[in-house]
């Protein structure tokens, strides 16, 4: 318990030595946001395995290790071959690019843009589109239920800022590089997405790893859809193999918008995403569906929840996981139905590929429904590959470990074809077949 | 170009096949017939390397190597192709991905380039025709959804695009209706060549009346016990299997 106390005083101590330096000067209606969600976090602490959230998630290693706040680190340059070799669009996609967390303007490329819509990095919109900003940032209905939204709100700084106005649309889709090259950093990338009425974009955020040494990113997200707002999210997470990557992402949609989730994981060490879908207005629509392909020690853990608070509205979660070695999946899939929310469709799906007898999976769902007059359907697998299929496949000539790959991918393609942006899908795509070839190849050697 | 010598095996501990006989040489079709649990897919699974089988004795060449030895990659790679009688549905693979994956491989141990997207697909295109599927049948997972008829269209597909030495079909007849059956015998025909061989495992004698064999051995209790051209089949056809395990039972005395 001592050492718990101790690390979370550090961040305490952390955030009163930045106040001093004024490294978190911000605009006067951001200050109390910040003191209050700094004293939910010191009241509440980091979170145990006692925590019925937290049950199969032991953040003690977490915990146990000192970050440095991404702002106290000199600023890393990137190789342009190194930020063609993780850009997943064209040239010609909007790009913001972040090292350790920082926002980093000379490797950005913020534009061309549609008239009127604004990315920025987050400090310059507390600046240029105060007023946004202040109206959405950590406003949110359930907003402080999470300690790391808290300690992302009481060190809000950097990040990326995108405004969408009424009926303006990106049709090329805005890419989000987080590369982290440091050891022993905490990056707490702050994402704003407000997508106004009828509005619609597609937004990438791409965590890379350039170090398989510890360190932290606890990524916070929000988006705001208007009315009959359209917003695709994808999360593609190549982080090293030391990182703890603790992500929330919360979305809340007003009538008859729609905001689809894709996070496909492969890399750090402990990885944890809360995604709260919130239907503020009818007829909205989510579609929530996840990839993850991990080994070794790796960890994911999702929890996922999607609050049903209005009618006609239908969520879709899809999660797939395939999983080697000793690697542990905690899926969590909450489903609230309230009271007036007739009409409502929601389904659920998560399956894993076990490819060892190491691994282990807690798969649960939690149905919460509260309306009469509703679809809720819900459903879990985890099988390992067909022995009728790999001698299948075998028979026509295929060698045993390119069988298994081709299975494996087999399984991972509903996720992937569903990606409607081909190079998203392209690069997604070849994550996979790489990882799977790496996997692979380990084997071979062990 | 096959000769199976004494060959016994079964699985799970259960003996099924017992010291079969069989010499298949290039050009020719045989025809394996039966009752139902006589050994007739356990022949068919041994041949192909299926790794749940277990051999308990005797041997197989074929051209001159151990087959029994070789992986069932390493068979298929050697020429060797089993049509299932019940193939297997893979989820997320298509069926061109499949194909391409299997064509490259066979093409990468004999020693040529691979082929690119449109020699793959013009190659394809042409063998599609042969099992009158359209090209539709390519971009849909590998047996996912295919009625029984499409399935047995898609095993003698990729036997028509694999071009195997020597072919094991394991009931590809059975629940086809006559039209299908037709299309498929019709895909077997036009894959028979001097230097190629087939076994053509049935319950039935339908279909030998589209792909005509050269001899038929009617395999009974995993031993094969009689051997005969073609007018074989439809005696058995005629007579049915009653007399054949009267005959086996007149020359064998009780608790041998």
């Amino acid at each position: 318990m001592a050492a718990l106390t101790t690390t979370k005083d550090r961040y305490l101590a952390e955030f009163e030595a930045l106040e001093r330096q004024g490294a978190l000067r911000s605009p006067s209606w951001l200050t109390p946001l910040r003191r209050s969600a700094l004293a939910r976090f010191a009241a509440a602490g980091f979170p145990t395995t006692r925590d019925e959230d937290w049950r199969y998630t032991n953040l003690a290693p977490l915990v146990a290790s000192a970050f440095r706040p991404a702002e106290g680190v000199a600023a890393v340059g990137l190789l342009p071959t190194t930020l063609e070799r993780l850009s997943v669009g064209a040239t010609g996609w909007p790009r913001l690019v972040f090292v350790n967390g920082r926002y980093s303007a000379r490797h950005s490329s913020p534009g061309p843009l549609p008239v009127g819509v604004r990315l920025s990095s987050l400090a310059e919109a507390m600046t240029i589109d105060g007023d946004v900003v202040a109206r959405h940032l950590a406003r949110h209905a359930g907003w402080d239920a999470n300690v790391f939204a808290d300690l992302s709100t009481a060190f809000a700084r950097d990040g990326a800022f995108l405004h969408l106005p009424a009926k303006t649309s990106s049709e090329t889709p805005i890419e989000l590089l987080f590369v982290a090259t440091t050891p022993g950093v905490l990056a707490q990338p702050r994402i704003l997405v407000v997508a106004g009425p009828h509005s619609r974009a597609t937004v990438v955020e791409h965590y890379v790893g350039l170090t398989d040494d510890a360190y932290f990113t606890n990524a916070v997200t929000e988006v705001v859809a208007g009315p009959g707002a359209s917003l695709d999210h994808y999360t593609l997470q190549e982080q090293g193999a030391g990182a703890f990557h603790v992500a929330t992402v919360h979305a809340a949609l007003e009538g008859d918008s729609a905001f689809s989730a894709c996070a496909a994981t492969f890399g750090g060490r402990l990885n944890r995403t809360t995604l709260t879908l919130r239907f503020g207005g009818e007829s909205g629509q989510g579609a929530l569906s996840g990839l993850y392909v991990v080994g070794g020690h790796q960890h994911v853990d999702h929890h996922v929840t999607v609050d049903h608070a209005v009618p006609r509205c239908s969520s879709r979660q899809l999660y797939k996981g395939v999983l080697d070695g000793s690697a542990r999946a905690v899926f969590n899939g909450r489903v609230i139905v309230r009271p007036d929310a007739q009409k409502t469709d929601a389904n659920q799906t998560n399956k894993h590929l076990l490819l060892s007898d190491g691994v282990e999976v807690d798969s649960k769902p939690q149905l919460e429904i509260f309306a009469n007059d509703v679809k809720c359907t819900h459903g879990a697998a985890e099988g390992q590959l067909a022995p009728e299929a790999i001698f299948y496949l075998r028979s026509r000539g295929l060698a045993d470990a390119t069988a298994r790959t081709l299975l494996t991918l087999g399984f991972a393609r509903e996720i992937v074809d569903r990606i409607a942006v081909e190079p998203i899908r392209a690069y997604l795509d070849g994550t996979l077949r790489a990882r799977l070839r790496a996997a692979r190849a380990t084997k071979e050697m062990s | 170009m096959l000769s199976i010598r004494d060959l016994s095996a079964g699985v799970e501990g259960k003996t099924i096949l017992r010291r079969v006989n069989l010499e298949v040489r290039a050009g020719e079709v045989h025809a394996v017939m039966g009752p139902n649990g006589s050994g007739k897919s356990t022949l068919a699974q041994v041949l192909a390397g299926h790794p749940a089988y277990t051999v308990t004795g005797g041997q197989v060449r074929y051209l001159g190597q151990d087959l029994l030895a070789m992986p069932a990659e390493e068979r298929a790679r050697a020429g060797v192709f089993l049509a299932f009688q019940y193939p297997v549905e893979i989820a997320g693979v298509s069926n061109a991905s499949f194909l391409n994956a299997a064509v490259n491989e066979l093409r990468a141990r004999q020693g040529h380039p691979e082929l690119d997207a449109m020699e793959f697909l013009g190659l394809v295109d042409e063998r599609l025709k042969l099992v009158e599927m359209d090209r539709s049948f390519l971009s849909r997972p590998v047996n996912e959804g295919f009625s029984g008829g499409e399935k047995k269209r898609n095993e003698i597909l990729q036997m028509a695009v694999l071009e195997p030495k020597f072919a094991i079909l394991d009931e590809t007849d059975s629940g086809l209706d006559i039209d299908a059956l037709k299309v498929v015998a019709q895909g077997v025909n036009r894959l028979r060549r001097p230097d190629n061989a087939i076994i053509l495992v049935t319950h039935y004698q339908r279909i030998l009346q589209y792909i005509e064999p050269d001899h038929v051995h009617v395999l009974f209790d995993g031993r094969i016990v009689k051997s005969a051209g073609k007018e074989l089949a439809l005696e058995l056809e005629r007579k049915g299997y009653d007399w054949i395990r009267e005959e086996v039972a007149a020359t064998q005395p009780t608790g041998a």
